[in-house]
């Protein structure tokens, strides 16, 4: 009786994964891809996608659920990359360059993000959203008709031949997985970048050791109930800025990671969507609004990223249509995002139900 | 400790209160609700909205000195620790985890040199052996490693309490009714774990309205009512008898009033069984109760003791689940239309969140339920295809009920939200009246306002009930209120009625009543 309920508990409680688990397996058959191209393919989406989505749990600890602003961050280290490609720095030394230049801007631009959260308690994400939305705004004016005239930018490759403005697309031959290639190893036909597992790894240490420190001890503090960490004396408002912060840099850091990798930039999309399908890929590993571990960040890059590798090919094999599977893949991730929040909210009642239903039960006891 | 005397000005709510406590000496403090319990342990906390109401007058001396606390950072300072009744811990956190919250001990690390002092990392072993040293001197088991959401109600109070000791400088504790929210047999591990620090040199003030708990564990009783202290008594010498009718008070006030008694009539319009509600701080556990045809039903008991909950429950605003029938017929639990479409109607108790809608004219908020629930004021055109809103009806409506109920107003157009609160009190009444129902529920109708408006809104509600012959059930925290309105009071202790007696009978019976479990001991 008992374990039946675990079942059903388990299934309730991972059924996003499940879900997408169920999905790869009907499609890698359809797809017909080798086992060695997926695996491959695989390794450079954890390569490309798990700084950033790294990013996301430090919100999350502090309550404050998905950090749809980490869009700020993507911009910031954009702007990065816009400038040492400018300037012609390459290797390695750019990127540290490019995370150097956006580092403070990623700071600002946390800090006030952060400052709008706290004036908007409990609609945090739908909050960071629209600043999303509005920010953007402001990166386009910085670098449409800002980059030229007012910042000083002169490079033909990154800037539009009217002058002013940045190109649409350019293209990032001089960091081109630099990272990547600085040290690393093939195994079996399959490339195994050493320096960015590192730094990956470095960043889950980093995570696992922030949780143990007194901020991160604040932090799950003042996730869980603000007015009670208060009253312990945690200043609550400084804390929930703090965690914006540190989020959008990681997320500017892992925004010149995703871009070195992929060697273009696409200067008016890039950063839009990096923040949609991060934030989908976590929910995919099981997250919710309220917990995710680094664990849930893995897993869910894997399925995720398995599956927009399959689509296409799944959608070409079925429907002689590849399109079908670039369909598929914005369908998938507001899906989940959708899916993943409503489950929030079923969970919650189903607590508050479940104390009834102990109510109920005391009261049989009582009489028996 | 020495001579704590205040009084507290403006609105008298405390009147020339003193007191001394020793080292070490624990000390029960009884009295209804409202007597000025909650407002004494403010002033000694030094507690915001002691300040924000224009502070305190008299003097608190600690060892001889005088102190003014400007914050209950002070207090804690000073060595004041103080458990409220509700709790504020974190779910997530362990037991030790939220006995140390902002208080953990740290290992220094070069990251912090750089980062700032919150880089440190928490030594976790130090925090279990701090946490465990506070339990142990509770002398209570805790395990220190269980999250708080999963402990039973007494493990989350111990774990309140150990948070409390464990700063260092701890010397007097003051408990807020912690023993209400206990089984039985947690209340006395709990009461033991108070005279272990009474041991140890800690003061208690212990806030409670079990009267056999002050007769185990306390040294002296303080006794209040209506601001003032009553009575100081031994512990050792007196009874739950003798402090009950202290408590209640008032022989010569209530004895002088006329009493009518009425006959009921024996139809029984609603009876209630084996409900439960689950209202978060007035749950509501195996309520049996008959209500008569045309009678005025009185629901008391103190605070948190469920009385609220049982009229919410019925209403649906909170999970619940029994059987409740009216008029015979079965009323589905939880299901608001239902009720109101049975012809009952709530005026509930959150007059601004529940009653009202604050934004919206008194005609709108007078005749908005009528109109949603029974069709009233409504034009019907095109065979009642389109339903327009009778105008003149509503305006006719509610300048009866402003005239019959003394609202005062400047139009029947102001908004709800411009009125004093007692003018917002008689708008729900006139609100659920308009409804016509057949049995009335209201909660803490005289809740926060004042005397005049009280006695009006009590004689509205008298009125209808012998005039029109609606039955009402009418929940207050007041006993007095209740007995002069009522045919019968219902008691509510521990969610559950421990006793319905005759209006007429003498307030020391519903004390010991409202005083729940230790009416046996007393007889």
């Amino acid at each position: 009786m008992k374990k039946e309920i675990d079942i059903k508990k388990f299934l309730a409680n991972n059924i996003v994964p499940i879900i997408f688990i169920v999905l790869c397996l009907i499609c890698i058959p359809l797809a017909g891809y080798s086992g060695q191209y997926l695996v491959s393919q695989i390794i450079t989406r954890i390569m490309r996608n798990s700084f950033l989505v790294l990013s996301l749990l430090i919100p999350i600890m502090a309550g404050m659920g998905l950090n749809f602003g980490m869009t700020l961050g993507a911009m910031a280290g954009q702007i990065g990359i816009i400038f040492i490609t400018a300037w012609n720095v390459v290797g390695i030394p750019g990127l540290l360059l490019a995370a150097i230049i956006a580092t403070p801007i990623a700071a600002l631009l946390g800090w006030f993000c952060g400052k709008m959260l706290n004036m908007a308690k409990g609609r945090e994400m739908i909050t960071s959203y629209m600043i999303s939305f509005f920010m953007n705004g402001v990166y386009q004016l910085v670098v449409l008709y800002g980059m030229g005239p007012v910042i000083p930018l002169h490079s033909d490759q990154v800037i539009l031949p009217r002058g002013y403005g940045v190109r649409n697309t350019i293209d990032l031959i001089n960091v081109r997985q630099s990272v990547d290639n600085f040290w690393s190893l093939t195994i079996a036909g399959v490339k195994i970048p050493l320096l960015t597992i590192i730094l990956i790894a470095l960043l889950c240490v980093v995570i696992v050791w922030f949780r143990k420190t007194k901020l991160g001890q604040d932090m799950r503090a003042v996730g869980q109930d603000m007015e009670v960490a208060r009253e312990a004396g945690i200043k609550v408002e400084r804390t929930r800025i703090l965690a914006i912060v540190i989020s959008t840099i990681f997320a500017a850091y892992g925004m010149i990671l995703y871009l070195s990798n992929m060697g273009t930039l696409n200067t008016y999309n890039s950063h839009s969507q990096i923040g949609m399908f991060s934030i989908a890929a976590l929910l995919v590993g099981g997250a919710s609004v309220s917990r995710a571990s680094i664990k849930n960040v893995f897993l869910g890059i894997i399925l995720f990223h398995l599956m927009f590798i399959l689509a296409p090919q799944a959608g070409r094999e079925l429907m002689g249509q590849a399109q079908i599977g670039e369909f598929f893949r914005v369908f998938i991730s507001y899906g989940v995002i959708t899916l993943s929040l409503v489950l929030y909210e079923i969970r919650e009642r189903r607590e508050k139900a479940e104390s009834a239903k102990a109510i109920a039960d005391q009261q049989k006891e009582e009489r028996a | 400790m020495q001579s704590v005397s205040k009084e507290y000005n403006g609105n008298p709510v405390l009147k020339d209160v003193n007191f001394t406590l020793k080292e070490g000496e624990v000390l029960g403090l009884v009295g209804e609700n409202g007597a000025g319990k909650s407002t004494l342990m403010n002033i000694l906390f030094g507690m915001d909205v002691i300040r924000q109401t224009g502070g305190y007058g008299g003097r608190i001396l600690i060892d001889g000195k005088e102190v003014k606390f400007a914050s209950p950072l002070d207090a804690l300072k000073a060595g004041i620790g103080m458990v409220h009744q509700e709790f504020s811990l974190l779910p997530g956190f362990t037991a030790a985890e939220n006995i140390l919250l902002n208080r953990e001990p740290e290992n220094k690390s070069v990251i912090s040199l750089v980062f700032g002092q919150r880089a440190n990392t928490i030594d976790r072993k130090t925090l279990q052996k701090k946490a465990i040293d506070a339990i142990t001197k509770l002398g209570v088991s805790l395990d220190p490693d269980m999250l708080v959401s999963e402990m039973p109600v007494g493990h989350k109070q111990f774990t309140e309490i150990s948070r409390e000791i464990s700063k260092s400088s701890i010397r007097l504790l003051v408990l807020d009714e912690p023993t209400a929210v206990l089984s039985e047999k947690e209340a006395e591990m709990l009461l033991k774990a108070i005279k272990n620090l009474s041991a140890q040199g800690i003061s208690v003030i212990f806030i409670t309205h079990r009267l056999q708990e002050i007769l185990d564990v306390c040294n002296k009783v303080i006794v209040m009512r209506d601001g003032r202290i009553i009575n100081e008594l031994d512990a050792a010498k007196t009874s739950i008898q003798e402090m009950a009718k202290l408590m209640v008070g008032r022989e010569v006030a209530s004895s002088s009033r006329e009493k009518e008694e009425r006959k009921l009539s024996d139809s029984i319009i609603m009876s209630i069984r084996n409900l439960w509600v689950d209202m978060p701080g007035e749950t509501v556990k195996n309520v049996n109760l008959d209500v008569h045809k045309g009678e005025f039903l009185g629901i008391g008991g103190l605070a948190g003791q469920g009385k609220i909950g049982i009229p919410n429950g019925i209403m649906g605003l909170f999970p619940s689940g029994g059987s409740v029938t009216l008029n015979g017929k079965n009323i589905p639990l939880g299901d608001t239309r239902a009720c109101l479409d049975s012809s009952m109607a709530f005026v509930s108790e959150d007059r601004r969140g529940v009653g009202l809608l604050l934004d919206e004219s008194l005609e709108w908020n007078i005749a908005f339920p009528a109109m949603q629930i029974q069709n009233k004021f409504l034009k019907k055109y095109l065979g009642g295809l389109v339903k327009w809103r009778d105008q003149g009806a509503i305006e006719s409506v509610t300048k009866k009920y402003i005239q019959q109920l003394q609202i005062k107003c400047t139009s029947s157009k102001q908004k709800a939200k411009e009125l004093s609160g007692g003018n917002q009190q008689k708008i729900c009444l006139a609100k659920a009246f308009a409804l016509e129902p057949k049995l009335l529920f209201v909660s803490e109708p005289t809740r926060g306002i004042d005397v005049g408006a009280k006695a009006l809104v009590l004689q509205a509600l008298k009125q209808y009930n012998r005039e029109l012959g609606v039955t009402i059930v009418m929940v207050s925290s007041e006993l007095e209120e209740l007995r002069q309105c009522c045919d019968r009071i219902a008691i509510v202790t521990d969610g559950a009625i421990s006793g319905i007696l005759p209006a007429s009978t003498p307030s020391e019976e519903f004390g010991i009543l409202m005083v729940g479990k230790s009416m046996k001991e007393a007889k």
